[in-house]
């Protein structure tokens, strides 16, 4: 299992392991797989289509074929790779400790390296995407501006009105709609480097991780997650240009880039000056929780990856760990409803699933109703979108009818791909009210400027 | 071949590559594995009658395989047989809210019975710790039992009547509606148990019961393992049987609480589980004596679940309990042996006598109120000579239970695990009584062979 707490028999994989495949894995992390079936439920590709070969259990078996030298590493090995959301429900369901993450990044690894699903589209994407534009934050704040000014300037709606979308190439189509909408501005320009509590001293000092693309599309949730942070009084550091975190590298393969991300986190903002590290986007904190086991064959990295791993906090487990204050109600606000998508990434991948709901129960006038099936994939899962489109769009209709069933006027979830899916998801779905999608450090956050009549 | 099954079921529904075929070739049993060379998913009986008939023709095996949680190997292929997955019959056909009766395919989930059941007012009890996955068609065949067994039964007291497809292709109805139903062989009866050895079940019609009004948890905690027996027994004795009197030990206890974190006292030697339901005042009066005689036979603490999401976490964890066991070595080998319940305490000394004398680790837990003990060997298949201490130990563990009047398969089966054992736990001629009932139902053994009954080339 990955993410914080770590499990009895949960043997981390040697690093250089990790770069030589599967075969080369530590038996033991294949071997812990007793073929018990406990995980199927949960899973949602398995659910889609009843065959094992989409199941953990599954995947788990050719991975071991694989090792055993008994299959080959195959186009279908690769693409049933690839069809694997990585939500890790079932790392969540299997009472024997499998550590299905690792097991999943050196599969994924070891295919990308044999170029299995080489199409020349697809590569170009690929290294666009992740060598080159999430490796440099200047680019994707260009990208972003060109974005917003693309949307805010109206051009989108035209271009979705006239009907002109229809002439783009099918999987960009499906796509545009996804573009997430852009903030007007990156947390830079809303956020000090340094933000000191309002009274008091500072009980603890902090780094914010503003994540790339939740500073692109929503940096009032990095605001507000430093505003909840001052208000429990902690001293905010946060760094004007951060690096990505490399977790989209991890997940689909690219080990030597995703180091080289977490290095540069390690040389910019070292943990030993701070308290805690914290990230506000599941998918983020999960794979900056493992830079120890990312850089453990580093000398010169791994103590220092090590001490970021332990100081690594999900925003909620942070606040309700520092025992968070309870805003006092003010005003005679209406009550709102509220439900909560459990991000794959932080309630499987960290394991932090009480935490929010506690932050949500504590807030005046919220009252929360439960979804069924919170803890499912909502099929956002990194470039899944991209990659596995009908599936994709089939998790994100079961999602929102499931939200909509709960009749809650907002959705609250913390992973800014989450966030963009649901809400695609209610415009594709129209249908009555449109609930409003936001992460649970916003309403916190609104809630303490209320106390101030703000 | 491949080409009529697709003609027969639809070809999405037939798989033969590699990459699609390899994970069928095991089920939950550890360290049996066998490469299926075609697995196929009827979606309705007659194609399943279909299949089943197209293979007596070519004179090809069936393997029928539920969801392939099966504990002793029943649904690991053959070389060269046919897997017939029924999990596509997966709808439920009736709920009968007059008769109390529900009719399902013998894919439906356990679980999704029980849910539907619940949401009518009703009740499903048999529940195996699979029952998230398993299906209901593979708990007929292995008349699968599960936490409330001691009070409630097993699969076999919930099947009223069965669809079953017999081995030339023909589809029969065993059963009824009816409470009293004497017309005839009892037949449906031979069925449940067969492990896919007798006949495909493509439905399954079940009695439910009213849900119990009241029900109550609780944990008891024990310093010795001796104490925990004991208190078991005395139980039975004071004539109150709850519904559920699990049993965990500590290295049990250990791996569920990493896994689950419900707040198990992993300090204990030992742990009941216990449940009483039922109308309200009776339930609070037998909780209360339950507990009293926890304590007077040595219970450290006794606590009750505080609310009914409480008692569900804990019998979440308690199902957990064999996967768990998996956290501490590579291979979990889980055992079934059975014994009247007055022997329980016997068993229980013998097992840790064994494991001490072959030098393996050995945990155990299990249906208590049953005698139903699940000794399981934490090993590594890998270690040759550790896996021939195994064996040895088994066969002890077996003999030992026979001696007792016990059985070695409560509610696993037989399959290809303990084939070896079965003469010798039934004697000769009840034995050639079985083999005679498969020849006449399965004459050119086709159906699951080798499964159950040992083939005759084997000494
Ligand atoms: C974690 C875990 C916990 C378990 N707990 C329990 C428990 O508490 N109690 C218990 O009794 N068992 C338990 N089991 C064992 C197992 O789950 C049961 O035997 C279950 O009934 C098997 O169902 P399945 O659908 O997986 O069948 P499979 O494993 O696919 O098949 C089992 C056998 O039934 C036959 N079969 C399956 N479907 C049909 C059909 N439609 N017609 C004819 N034959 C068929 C197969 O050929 C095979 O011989 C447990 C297993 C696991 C992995
Ligand atoms: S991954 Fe875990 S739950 Fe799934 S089959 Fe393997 S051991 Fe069982
Ligand atoms: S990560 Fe998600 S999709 Fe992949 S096997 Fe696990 S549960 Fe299934």
């Amino acid at each position: 299992m990955s993410g914080g707490e770590s499990t009895a028999h949960a043997p981390g994989p040697k690093p250089e392991e990790i770069r030589t495949g599967l075969a080369a894995l530590d038996y033991s992390i294949l071997q812990q797989c007793m073929h018990c079936g406990l995980c199927l439920p949960t899973c949602p590709t398995f659910n889609e289509t009843g065959r094992e070969r989409n199941s953990p259990r599954g995947r788990i078996a050719l991975m071991r074929a694989v090792a055993d030298g008994e299959l080959e590493m195959t186009r279908a090995f690769a693409e049933e790779m690839s069809y694997c959301l990585g939500c890790l429900a079932c790392t969540s369901a299997c009472p024997a400790g499998v550590d299905y993450a690792t097991l999943l990044e050196t599969a994924r690894a070891e295919a990308e390296e044999k170029r299995l699903l080489a199409a020349p589209g697809r590569q170009i994407v690929r290294w666009l995407t992740l060598r080159w534009l999430f490796t440099r934050p200047r680019a994707l704040h260009a990208v972003g501006r060109t974005l917003w000014a693309y949307q805010a300037s109206g051009l989108q709606r035209l271009f979705r009105r006239t009907g002109l979308v229809r002439l783009l190439p099918k999987r960009i189509r499906e796509l545009e709609p996804s573009t997430p909408a852009m903030s007007r501005h990156f947390s830079s320009s809303l956020i000090a480097p340094v933000e000191k509590p309002r009274s008091g001293t500072a009980r603890f000092r902090v780094l914010v991780l503003t994540g790339c693309v939740q500073d692109l599309m929503a940096s009032e949730i990095n605001r507000a997650t430093v505003d909840v942070l001052l208000e429990n009084g902690c001293e905010v550091h946060t760094p004007a240009l951060q690096p990505c975190c490399g977790s989209l590298h991890v997940h689909n393969g690219d080990h030597a880039t995703a180091k080289t991300l977490a290095r540069r986190h390690l040389d910019a903002t070292p943990p030993a000056e701070f308290d805690a590290i914290i990230s506000n986007a599941g998918g983020c904190g999960s794979h900056l929780r493992r830079f120890d086991r990312l850089l453990a064959d580093d000398p010169a990295y791994a103590p220092r990856a090590a001490e970021w791993s332990k100081k690594l906090r999900d925003v909620h487990e942070w606040l309700v760990e520092i025992g968070f204050r309870v805003p006092v109600p003010a005003g005679d606000r209406p009550r709102r409803t509220v439900t909560y998508h459990e991000s794959c990434h932080l309630c499987h991948g960290q394991k932090i699933s009480r935490q929010p709901r506690e932050i949500l129960r504590a807030i005046p006038g919220v009252e929360l109703i439960e979804a069924a099936e919170a803890t499912w994939c909502c099929g956002s899962a990194g470039i899944y979108t991209i990659t596995q489109p009908r599936t994709a769009s089939w998790l994100q209709k079961r999602k929102i009818g499931h939200l909509r069933e709960t009749g809650a006027e907002i959705v609250a979830t913390a992973n800014p791909g989450c966030h963009l899916q649901i809400e695609n998801g209610f415009r594709l779905h129209a249908e009555g009210r449109q609930p409003k999608v936001v992460h649970p450090v916003v309403l916190l956050a609104e809630a303490y400027r209320r106390e101030r009549g703000g | 071949m491949i080409e009529n099954l697709k003609r027969l079921v639809g070809e999405p529904n037939v798989l033969t590559e590699k990459e699609d075929v390899l994970p069928y070739a095991f089920d939950g049993t550890a360290a049996v594995k066998q490469m299926p060379r075609v697995v196929v998913f009827p979606g309705s009986s007659a194609e399943v009658a279909a299949v089943v008939a197209f293979a007596r023709e070519r004179r090809i095996p069936v393997v029928t395989r539920g969801n392939g949680t099966g504990l002793s190997g029943g649904s690991v292929p053959l070389p060269e047989a046919i897997v017939l997955c029924v999990n596509r019959l997966n709808r439920i056909l009736e709920l009968d809210t007059r008769n109390l009766t529900l009719l399902a395919e013998a894919g439906v989930v356990t679980q999704t019975i029980f849910d539907r059941a619940d949401a009518a007012g009703l009740f499903y009890p048999p529940d195996p710790g699979s029952m998230k996955i398993s299906t209901i068609g593979g708990n007929v065949a292995e008349n699968s039992g599960g936490l409330r067994g001691l009070k409630y039964g097993v699969t076999r007291d919930y099947v009223m009547g069965l669809q079953v497809v017999l081995a030339d292709g023909s589809i029969c109805w065993l059963g009824s509606k009816c409470v009293k139903d004497v017309a005839g062989y009892n037949l449906r009866d031979l069925f449940i148990g067969s492990e896919g050895t007798l006949g495909v079940i493509t439905q399954v019609l079940l009695k439910l019961l009213p849900k119990p009004a009241a029900r109550q948890t609780l944990l008891a905690t024990f310093a010795r393992m001796d104490a925990a027996a004991e208190t078991v027994s005395a139980i039975i004795e004071a004539r109150i049987i709850p519904c559920t009197l699990e049993f965990l030990d500590r290295k049990t206890l250990l791996c569920v609480e990493q896994f689950a974190r419900v707040g198990l006292p992993t300090d204990a030697e030992a742990v009941l589980l216990i449940e009483t339901d039922g109308h309200p005042a009776a339930v609070a009066d037998e909780a209360q004596r339950i507990e009293q005689l926890a304590r007077e036979h040595g219970a450290t603490t006794v606590k009750r679940a505080a609310n009914s999401e409480e008692a569900v976490r804990l019998a979440t964890a308690r199902r957990s309990a064999f996967s768990a066991l998996a956290r501490l070595k590579p291979t979990t080998i889980l055992e079934d042996a059975t014994v009247p319940r007055s022997e329980l305490a016997k068993m229980i000394r013998f097992i840790a006598d064994v494991a001490a004398r072959h030098r393996l680790e050995i945990a155990t837990f299990g249906h208590f109120g049953d005698g139903n003990l699940h000794p399981t060997i934490l090993t590594d298949e890998r270690d040759a000579d550790e896996m021939h201490r195994v064996e040895t130990a088994l066969k002890e563990i077996f003999d030992f239970a026979l001696s007792l009047g016990g059985t070695i398969t409560g509610e696993h089966g037989v399959g290809l695990a303990k084939r070896s054992f079965l003469r010798q736990q039934l004697g000769d001629d009840s034995y050639a009584l079985l083999k005679t009932i498969k020849r006449s139902l399965d004459p050119d053994g086709l159906l699951n062979p080798g499964k159950v009954i040992e083939p005759e080339s084997t000494p």
